[in-house]
């Protein structure tokens, strides 16, 4: 029997390697000009042209509360799309897409690195390299979008 | 075949013969010998009976079929078009409305009960001793049971003498087989005269689909005794009901009615059957709810491809100049210019294919407005102007609620009684005129009433009693009308069906200004109120000022800015922490855009203030801003749904050079004002 295996885009924040989804992912880019968004979430980096379409950019590093990044060459943004959503999230570099099979993919412990497990969906081991897979879902939506509101609520 | 590809042409069609037929009823109302219009009528109904036919739509072509035999008495003056006749066919459009609706909606005819509408086009016409009354109700009786090929049967054996029995069987609960129970029914029945139609179907019987009972329709010349004598010979059979529905007249038809109960556990049974047909359809359902038609006048396309050829030669143009190599920058320059040209052209032309009249939201106002009258006993005249006024599709289709309910207020609140109107010395009938213009780059929409106009004591009284304010509070006048665009504020001291429920003038806000319009109200006690709409012309491209801020460069949209000034700093000044400013003897709010939008400030202003000056309605406000860029025309893009909602942005364009520039929403500046 064939194996369940997953494509995932790999893409590292710091010294940590994180993957999302190949089939989230529509494009990846190179940095571009942002346009900042006032009043926006403070994560929300801004908006980008993206070929004719205005698309929300994150910066993950803010987003995981991780010290600030630096642009340098290898920064990309990562365009994912979930649920109507399209977002671009800015990270240091994305290096590669690897197949995991599920059967190496564990749940995800309380604590892993430094971000908050609730963005998690597990972490995969390959070649003894550990890839903590996030759930976009979570990173883009819930807490995001209450904020949001909670925003509009104050204004 | 497949129709489906065709549905939406025949919705389409359909709709516009229903407002044909309304429109001309209407007319033939006023005028009852302006003939033509009757012809019209039935030119209509005759087209729209042929169109369902094809389409296999039952009921419409029926019905139709039913309307045109009395229009063509009327025409051909066996009977009179009373009001009564009026009021039968403006009821049985609405049927044919309602079928239309559901099969827009489900790709199918909603199973309605035409009996009543069609024994009433029957009864307020024919009278009953009238030769072809007593043939015609047969007939209707029938067209609900039968299809045209059963019935030409049933027709053709009457004829020649038959009678037509419906017979319903109810089995025993404990019958073990029931399809074969039926089967003997069947053949014994079969041996006496021909069966016709069976409920459930035949095959579903021979299924056992069915509970317990079934109907039979059998063309005899035996009587109902000798029927009943049969079937009492055959066992398991615990009821059977044998009805001449040969004769079947007003009676039968009550009978049928209390037959009802029995028969729903038929349907029960064909209900199956008919939930798999709906689960297939369900893809093509949703297809059908997103997809949306214009028809667009030839014209319009020629024009678009001329345009589009154009462009294909100043393609080739260019691509001759960057031959010649050399660097005539007159020539490229002419070159550019031609092509904007072009391009504005183009988008002037495609805009014109996606404008529809207003015509099409206000063609049904006129019946409404009837009707409403009526119900309440007032004499009201609609007078409507500029229906040829075009607006985008989008807005088109999403501007009739909002017009309804503010002309279901005009004629319910707005206009008094008849004899309130003749105590006042007012004309008996009351008018409301509606009114579609252009308007620079808008379209307006108003609706005016000659009534009584919006009492603001009373509205005054609610916001006391609501506790919105205090009595001591100083409000003026104009913004007391604004109460009544807030949530659940209704003055009307009754709920009728009409209005008075509060639910209301804050949605058709809500609508407008979600269209990128705004509403306005005006009020004379005792002369009447007008409510004017501004809508955009269009949704997609507006002219836009580009402003800086900082090193961040935003767009106002022309619409809403007033003027550009600039103004010594010295005369601002701070009044409960707002900036205000003395501007040709009034006092205008001044926002610093740096601070509202979080740009780091360089410390102190500068002696000269560039203000944008925008408007919402009366108010207006002043921006400070950096520089003034220029005036563009920008494609207006949504800022996504993780951005939806955020302030201060209405949403985002991209520039000449691919950023993106983000377009204020000037009116929420006017908040903490």
């Amino acid at each position: 029997m064939p194996k369940e295996l997953k494509q995932f885009v790999i893409f590292k924040l710091g010294d940590e390697e994180y993957g999302v989804n190949i089939l989230q992912v529509k494009t990846i880019e190179r940095l571009m000009e942002i346009t900042r968004v006032p009043k926006a979430p403070d994560f929300v980096e801004g908006v980008i042209n993206l070929r004719g379409e205005v698309v929300p950019v994150i910066d993950l590093r803010k987003r995981f509360e991780l010290p600030e990044r630096t642009n340098t060459d290898n920064t990309r943004i990562i365009i994912v799309s979930i649920e109507g959503i399209t977002v671009g999230m800015i990270v240091d570099s994305a290096t590669e897409v690897l197949q995991i099979s599920e059967e190496s993919i564990d749940p995800a412990p309380s604590i892993i690195g430094s971000i908050d497990s609730d963005y998690i969906d597990g972490v995969g081991k390959i070649d003894g390299r550990l890839l903590i897979l996030l759930n976009l879902k979570k990173v883009l939506k819930s807490e995001e979008i209450s904020e949001i509101e909670k925003a509009r609520e104050e204004v | 075949m497949d129709m489906n590809k065709y549905l939406d042409v025949f919705i389409e069609e359909a709709r516009e013969h229903l407002d044909n037929m309304n429109r001309c009823l209407l007319g033939l109302e006023r005028s009852p010998a302006d003939r033509e219009k009757l012809d019209e009528i039935f030119r209509s109904s005759h087209t729209l009976k042929g169109m369902a036919g094809t389409m296999g739509f039952e009921k419409v072509s029926y019905l139709t079929h039913e309307m045109e035999n009395i229009l063509q008495d009327i025409k051909n003056e066996k009977y009179e078009l009373s009001e009564g006749v009026i009021d039968v066919l403006f009821k049985s459009f609405d049927v044919l409305e309602e079928i239309i609706a559901g099969i827009a909606q489900n790709g199918v005819e909603k199973d309605i009960d035409l009996t009543e509408i069609l024994n009433e086009l029957k009864g307020r016409i024919y009278k009953p001793d009238d030769g072809i009354s007593q043939e015609e109700p047969k007939k209707k009786e029938k067209l609900q049971e039968f299809n045209r090929y059963e019935k030409k049967i049933a027709d053709e054996a009457k004829r020649q003498g038959f009678r037509v029995f419906k017979i319903l069987i109810q089995l025993n609960e404990d019958c073990v087989l029931k399809s074969a129970r039926a089967f003997v029914v069947f053949n014994n029945l079969e041996k006496y005269g021909e069966i016709i139609k069976t409920k459930p179907q035949v095959e579903d019987i021979e299924d056992e689909k069915f509970d317990d009972s079934f109907t039979i329709f059998l063309v005899t010349d035996k009587n109902k005794k000798f029927l009943e004598k049969i079937l009492a010979g055959i066992s398991e059979l615990r009821k059977v009901e044998v009805d001449d529905v040969s004769e079947l007249e007003e009676e039968a038809f009550e009978e049928k009615v209390s037959e009802k109960p029995e028969q729903n556990q038929n349907q029960s049974d064909t209900a199956e059957p008919l939930k798999n047909i709906t689960k297939s359809n369900i893809n093509f359902i949703s297809k059908l709810k997103t997809r949306k038609t214009v028809r667009v006048d030839i014209e319009r396309l020629d024009n678009l491809m001329n345009l589009v050829s154009e462009l294909i030669i100043i393609k080739t143009r260019l691509e001759e100049i960057e031959n010649k190599k050399h660097d005539d920058r007159r020539e490229i320059y002419e070159a550019i210019e031609y092509m904007e040209r072009i391009a504005s052209n183009l988008h002037d032309a495609v805009m014109k294919v996606r404008m529809v009249p207003i015509a099409q939201v206000f063609n049904r106002f006129p019946r409404m407005v009837r009707d409403l009258a009526k119900e309440l006993n007032k004499e009201i005249e609609l007078r409507i102007k500029g229906e040829e006024t075009e607006l985008d599709r989008t807005v088109i289709d999403e501007i009739g609620d909002p017009l309804i309910h503010l002309i279901r207020n005009a004629v319910d609140h707005g206009i008094e009684s008849t004899q309130e109107r003749v105590k006042l010395g007012k004309p008996k009938k009351g008018i409301i005129d509606l009114l579609a213009y252009h308007d620079g780059n808008n379209v307006v929409i108003e609706i005016r009433d000659d009534g009584r106009g919006i009492n603001k004591d009373k509205i005054l009284e609610k916001v006391f009693e609501k506790g919105l304010f205090k009595k001591t509070d100083n409000i003026d006048q104009e913004s007391i009308l604004q109460f009544l665009f807030l949530p659940g504020f209704s003055t009307a001291s009754k709920v009728t069906g009409l209005s008075g429920r509060g639910v209301g003038l804050d949605v058709v806000k809500t609508k407008i200004e979600s269209l990128g319009g705004n509403i306005e109200v005006k009020t004379r006690k005792m002369q009447g109120t007008q409510f004017i709409i501004r809508l955009p012309l269009t949704l997609a491209i507006i002219q836009a000022l580009l402003i800086k801020v900082g090193s961040e460069k935003y767009a106002i949209p022309l619409s809403s800015i007033r003027e550009t000034v600039t103004i010594n700093s010295n005369t601002l000044k701070n009044i409960n922490n707002h900036m205000v400013t003395l501007f040709r003897n009034e006092v205008l709010p001044i926002v610093d855009l740096k601070v509202e939008l979080g740009i780091e400030s360089e410390g102190s202003y500068e002696n000269e203030l560039t203000v944008v000056i925008v408007k919402k309605g009366d108010k207006s406000l002043g921006l400070v801003v950096d520089d003034l860029v220029g005036q563009q025309e920008i494609v207006i893009k949504t800022l996504g749904n993780l951005l939806k909602g955020i302030d201060a942005i209405a949403g985002a364009t991209i520039l000449g050079n691919g950023n993106v520039a983000l377009i204020l929403d000037t009116n929420s500046f006017f908040k903490g004002v």
